[in-house]
């Protein structure tokens, strides 16, 4: 593998510990704020030292507390994308990008500037200082320089944290363009879960310092392996859950029986469904006789352009009503144009929670 | 001014502060960054020492420097070794100069390097630079503004250095008579006319001095760095 890392670091709300390895291609590290993703990136890069542990990048160790190896940031050949880009503010972008290309014959550095320039679409702006620049050409600047040091890993820190909507999805553009030519290590931290998933081609789930899952990003988001996962991959629905038989489970807080399609784990303890899997009987003669279909009605609904969010609480027996009558139950989320057809029906509709999206999480 | 027969104190004051000056921002800036990377009480102590001269009456750090440049002291007693001697001669106005403007330019030199944000100088490192080069390409020119506001004002301090400079080298004029060393000279022999010159000059230089320091601390950063 190309990157392995295995460390610790104590940090003053909990104690970071990662542990994985991660070949060519990008890598998506998801994680809410806080949760160490960025302490993760610095201690890669060598601008921090972690307790204990270990970090080999292509067979050179950069960092190993038990043989005492700490190799300084300079030499480490790690390009770093910061944040905010940390692009220095009294040199243009060509002399941002000539700063990481040194000690060699001044025909050659700029020859090798210019590539960069051109491989990032930042020829027009090589002149210009960082604050004559959008967020976008920073960000093409920033990249470009991060890459001239030929590094054997690229990490990425929030890289369209600080682009408007409209810029994001070009930038995007643009540094799958990057992943597709770099075919080594890069990591790229986020908290935004579609940008985790689009631009990373495994996942590492990060929460308190954890790593929570690490593995193919369809797998993750498939089948979450804990409720902390489910939750952070925006995951929307869940319910505890009882074991009745070898695939039904008694879905506590939904008041409701269900079929899983999958083999239940051994220690089942929560249910969990994505809001965009959870469907409408659209035939009015629908009823609750067929499995896993439940009248509800709808609570209260939130509007996005293209899309509705739909609170909605399931019909059953007012004894096991929840405590919050206003929270509702399930979260579904559906296309206007389909919400269009059924809004105006009388409740309660009937909601279908299919066995194929249903999943079960562990205790 | 048809009152000044002599210029020489202008000629001294000004040599005088310059190479003061260049003194202290070569030293000031290097003992800037170096604090910088150092915590601990030793040198907090350190800090006490770097900065006395600023508190202290320039007599007590003229007399200071009589016992470390004498006959007697330790470095006056190397000196003389080598065969030479610096209290009462021009290099004297300069030690004094330099060590009573030292403190402004720590100072402000301290504070503009705590102000660059850290990021930069960890781009720079994560880039392959050395700490050399990440002082001197990235934290210096960051700096720049607040470092140079330094400069000024240890320029003006240097330039009006009086007790200190009177203690150590003395009123020899044409050698170490500085302006403030001439009015004071002018006043006790009671020519006004020359105190009131020098005097005037003084205050142009000062407003001068004022100007600059003013421009360069307001003057946006960012039209500087596009300037170039």
């Amino acid at each position: 593998m190309a990157l392995e890392v295995d460390i610790a670091k104590r940090l003053p709300d909990f104690t970071l510990e990662a542990s994985f390895a991660s070949g060519s291609g990008p890598l998506g590290i998801l994680g809410p704020s806080g949760a160490g993703k960025t302490m993760l990136l610095r201690c890669i890069a060598g601008l921090e030292r972690p307790d204990r542990g270990r970090i080999v990048l292509e067979g050179r160790t950069l960092f190993d507390s038990e043989r005492n190896v700490q190799v300084p940031a300079r030499t480490r050949r790690i390009g770093m994308l910061f944040q905010n880009y940390a692009l220095f503010p009294h040199r243009t972008v060509e002399e941002n990008i000539a700063f990481g290309i040194h000690g060699i014959p001044s025909d050659e550095r700029s020859l090798r500037v210019n590539i960069w320039l051109q491989r990032t679409h930042a020829e027009g702006i090589r002149r210009r200082y960082p604050h004559e620049l959008s967020g976008g050409e920073q960000q093409r600047a920033a990249l470009a320089r991060a890459l001239s040091i030929d590094p054997d890993a690229l990490l990425l820190d929030e890289p369209l944290s600080a682009l408007d909507t409209h810029l994001r999805s070009q930038m995007e553009a643009q540094l799958q363009e990057t992943f597709a030519a770099y075919r080594r290590s890069a990591l790229l931290v986020t908290h935004n879960i579609e940008e985790a998933y689009r631009l990373g081609e495994k996942l590492l789930v990060l929460s308190h310092g954890h790593i929570a899952a690490f593995g193919g990003k369809e797998e993750i988001f498939r089948r979450p392996p804990t409720l902390d996962v489910a939750r952070l991959t925006g995951c929307k629905n869940f319910s505890r859950a009882r074991a009745t038989s070898a695939d039904t489970v008694e879905a506590v807080d939904w008041g409701c029986r269900l079929r899983l399609e999958r083999p239940l784990p051994p220690s089942i303890a929560h249910v969990g469904i994505r809001a965009h899997h959870i469907d409408f009987e659209e035939a009015s003669g629908a009823t609750a006789a067929e499995e896993n279909v439940f009248p509800c009605r709808v609570i209260r609904s939130s509007e996005t352009p293209f899309r509705v969010t739909l609170y909605l609480r399931l019909d059953r027996d007012s004894h096991d009503l929840p405590d919050d009558l206003s929270a509702g139950d399930l979260q579904a989320e559906v296309y206007k144009e389909k919400w269009e057809r059924f809004r105006d029906r009388p409740m309660p509709w009937h909601v279908r929670l299919s066995p194929k999206f249903l999943f079960p999480l562990p205790g | 001014m048809p009152a000044l027969s002599d210029w020489s104190p202008l000629r001294i004051s000004l040599e005088t502060s310059f190479v003061a000056t260049l003194i202290t921002l070569i030293v000031g800036v290097l003992a800037a960054a170096w604090r910088d990377r150092h915590i601990g009480p030793a040198m907090t102590f350190l800090d006490g020492i770097f900065l006395l001269p600023l508190v202290l009456p320039p007599t007590v750090v003229g007399f200071f420097l009589l016992l470390l440049f004498g006959r007697q002291g330790p470095i006056g007693r190397l000196l003389l070794q080598l065969g030479t001697t610096v209290v009462f001669s021009w290099p004297a106005t300069v030690i004094a100069a330099a060590v009573v403007s030292f403190p402004l330019m720590y100072l402000t030199a301290r504070a503009a390097l705590q102000q660059v944000e850290h990021r930069y100088l960890e781009a720079a490192r994560t880039l392959g630079a050395t700490e050399w080069r990440v002082f001197y390409e990235v934290a210096l020119p960051l700096a720049w503004p607040g470092i140079l506001a330094g400069t000024i004002l240890s320029f003006a301090r240097a330039l009006g250095e009086f007790g200190a400079t009177l203690m150590v080298a003395g009123n020899i004029p044409g050698r170490t008579a500085t302006i403030p060393i001439a009015i004071y000279f002018a006043v006790e022999a009671d020519d006004l006319r020359v105190a009131v010159a020098w005097c005037a000059i003084d205050l142009a230089i000062s407003f001068a001095l004022l100007g600059a320091l003013y421009y360069w601390t307001h003057a946006p950063q960012r039209a500087r760095w596009a300037r170039h």
